[in-house]
């Protein structure tokens, strides 16, 4: 159990990690989010004892990493970013040199040692010379170097960063089975990779710790409601009358889909559950307007992730951050003038043609990064 | 600390500074042997020891400079920061691998003065004496390489500064007789030396209020000494700074004395710079 409070680092002027708290429970997968240069590395280095903090506490399993190092570092088995690694050694006898300097003892060495290369499928490598392995099999030298020792809990920063799409499922399996017995952290900005290992994420944005949940109760709190995005051809008073007589809707806003001449884009939020497409359906078939398109809006992960790292998302007064849910329902962004991932009414009206496209082109910047998820549904 | 020594040891092995730093030592010693006992017909593997300390400048900085640099320059210090064993164990683990690794060429020059008692009489006593203080003073200068190698990332940059630092330390008596005697010029150059002081504390806190202070207390001081006692400044840069002559307090070993005071300096020194190495390994952390 790793219990952190107020942790601050500054670089000279440069607030690298701003009064993080968060515990970590036993025998979960955590995953660290957060954009380049977010503090998920320095934050991973002081929780390690690699880096020293400017202020706070980090405990581990009761002991406290500042004045107990030793028997706190026993507890964790640490990836750093880039692997720790002696080029002039063969695997074995660098994880000897990890196991003894981990004060294993006697024939435990040569024990523990066998197991963690059998795990992570290193035994056949093990008498080259680290410097002539590739850059996969350098991962999982240092994966097995956090894995001697026993140690309750294993942080891993970026541990898939450069391997191949085979290697990167091979580590996530094994990431996955070490999950099982221990208590694991791991730092990524690749979001597929964060929703197909951990159960819970915490995010950081600079320096800030903005949410620490599990992914289903970040996805509930993101799709409170529904939304469903339509565009209609018509005039827009008449369509935006018959929609709001029906049923279950909740409030009609513009939506950012691109309109073509004479269409009406909209964003109808509903409540939870409520599949009105039939009556819109109808109520359209009414005034003779055609529907153009009609599909679900669903928030995933990485909507969540880019509304908590928007670069507008900053601690109030107080140094209180927001509620994850102020910011996804945009209450959190009012406040800058300009915010772009505010979807209410009014801010919208203000945006100018120019800003809208800027939006979009920002958006899908930003998509192909985050490889595997479709942002919409299609229904 | 004894996984560090071994792990350091071997790589002496599998790498190629090793095999310098030992060729090296033993090439000049039996360059020196040849000429001085062996063609000179001279019985004192002393003088032998003497003359080859000037090897030291080179050798000694090829041994260390990989110790700290290359941990940073590969980052694998962080593999030795989130292991459960404090700076000290590491500095003290590479320090005695070092220090072992000194002994085997150490050893080898051990049986010289056997070899050479086949040709005439040998002075055992003084001659094993000669290599003990030939030894403390290789562990002296290693621990000041070490700690130079924790200063920076770059191989070839502690290398160069421990040479720089050797050659100052080697030359410093000779730069002492340059300096005058006079009260006056020691007030100047211990005024001198508290502006470079200030000026180090800067550099390391960049704090101007502090340094500022710093200077002022140590000038406040000096001048006052200065005032009250003028007497002893006569000569006392001079001599502040001959205690910083490693290499001479190894020459009154080979003399034939048991000098016990050349080897406890020679042992503060180790300690010294040892102590300043996990100072200044533990202060990376900060930054």
């Amino acid at each position: 159990m790793i219990e952190v409070k107020n942790l601050v680092k500054r670089y000279g002027n440069h607030v690298a990690v701003n009064g993080i708290s968060f515990t970590v429970e036993p025998g979960k997968i955590y995953g660290l989010l957060g954009p380049n240069g977010a503090g998920k590395s320095t934050t991973m280095n002081i929780v390690t004892g690699c880096l020293a903090a400017n202020e706070g506490s980090v405990t581990i399993n009761g002991h406290d990493i500042f004045e107990n190092p030793k028997e706190a570092k026993r507890c964790i088995g640490y990836l750093p970013e880039i692997p720790p690694l002696y080029s002039d050694m063969t695997p074995i006898e660098y994880l000897t040199f990890v196991a003894e300097a981990k004060k294993v003892k006697g024939q435990a060495v040569a024990k523990q040692v066998k197991e963690v290369m059998e795990v992570t499928d290193l035994t056949a490598m093990q008498d080259r010379l680290i410097r002539n392995l590739s850059k996969g099999y350098r991962q999982r030298v240092g994966i097995a170097q956090a894995m001697l020792g026993d140690p309750d809990i294993i942080i891993l920063d970026e541990p898939t960063v450069g391997l191949d799409p085979k290697q990167i499922l091979e580590i996530r399996e094994l990431i996955k089975a070490l999950g099982k017995s221990k208590t694991v952290i791991l730092s990524s900005h690749i979001l597929a990779e964060i929703s197909a290992v951990c159960e819970n994420v915490m995010i950081i944005s600079h320096g800030n710790l903005v949410a620490n949940d599990s992914i289903e109760n970040l996805e509930a709190i993101a799709n409170r409601c529904d939304k469903l995005k339509i565009i209609v051809r018509g005039e827009r008073n008449a369509i935006v009358s018959k929609i709001s007589s029906i049923e279950n809707v909740l409030s009609i806003n513009d939506s950012d889909e691109k309109a073509g001449d004479g269409e009406v884009a909209l964003e109808l939020e509903l409540l939870k559950g409520a599949d009105i497409r039939n009556d819109i359906f109808f109520a359209m078939a009414d005034i003779k307007y055609p529907i153009i398109s009609i599909h679900y809006q669903q928030t995933t992960l990485e909507d969540i992730f880019l509304a908590l790292t928007n670069d507008n998302i900053h601690p109030d007064k107080n140094g209180v951050m927001p509620s994850v849910e102020d910011i996804l329902s945009g209450k959190a962004a009012k406040y800058d003038e300009d915010s772009y991932e505010n979807n209410s009414d009014e801010e919208l009206e203000d945006l100018t043609d120019e800003d809208s496209e800027n939006k979009e082109e920002q958006e899908d910047d930003y998509r192909p990064l985050f490889s595997g998820e479709n942002k919409e549904e299609e229904k | 600390m004894i996984a560090v020594l071994k792990k350091e040891f071997r790589s002496f092995f599998t790498g190629v500074t090793g095999c310098i730093f030992i060729a090296f030592l033993l090439c000049f010693t039996g360059i020196y042997i040849t000429s001085i006992n062996l063609g000179g017909g001279y019985s004192s593997f002393e003088y032998v020891l003497s003359n080859i300390v000037i090897v030291f400048l080179l050798i000694v900085p090829i041994l260390t400079m990989r110790s700290f640099a290359e941990e940073k320059n590969t980052k694998t210090d962080q593999l030795l920061y989130s292991l459960p064993m404090g700076v000290s164990e590491v500095v003290m683990g590479k320090f005695f691998a070092m220090l072992t690794f000194f002994a085997i060429p150490v050893a080898i020059m051990a049986t010289y003065p056997i070899i050479l008692s086949a040709y005439g009489e040998v002075a055992y006593k003084s001659a094993y004496l000669a290599l003990f203080g030939f030894f403390m003073l290789g562990s002296a200068l290693i621990s000041i390489c070490m700690f130079m190698s924790s200063l920076t990332e770059s191989q070839v940059i502690a290398a160069i500064t421990s040479f720089g630092v050797l050659l100052l330390t080697y030359m410093m008596n000779g730069l002492a007789s340059l300096i005058p005697t006079s009260p006056k010029a020691s007030l100047v150059c211990f005024a001198i030396l508290a502006l470079l002081i200030a000026f180090l504390f800067y550099h390391m806190t960049k704090n101007i209020t502090l340094s500022a202070s710093v200077l002022v207390i140590l000038l406040l001081l000096i001048v006052t000494a200065y005032v009250m006692k003028r007497e002893i400044f006569e000569g006392l840069f001079v001599s502040v700074i001959s205690y910083l002559a490693v290499f001479d307090r190894f020459i009154s070993l080979t003399g034939g004395i048991f000098d016990v005071t050349a080897i406890i300096y020679l042992i503060s020194v180790s300690v010294f710079f040892l102590f300043l190495t996990v100072q200044s390994v533990e202060k990376r952390r900060w930054s």
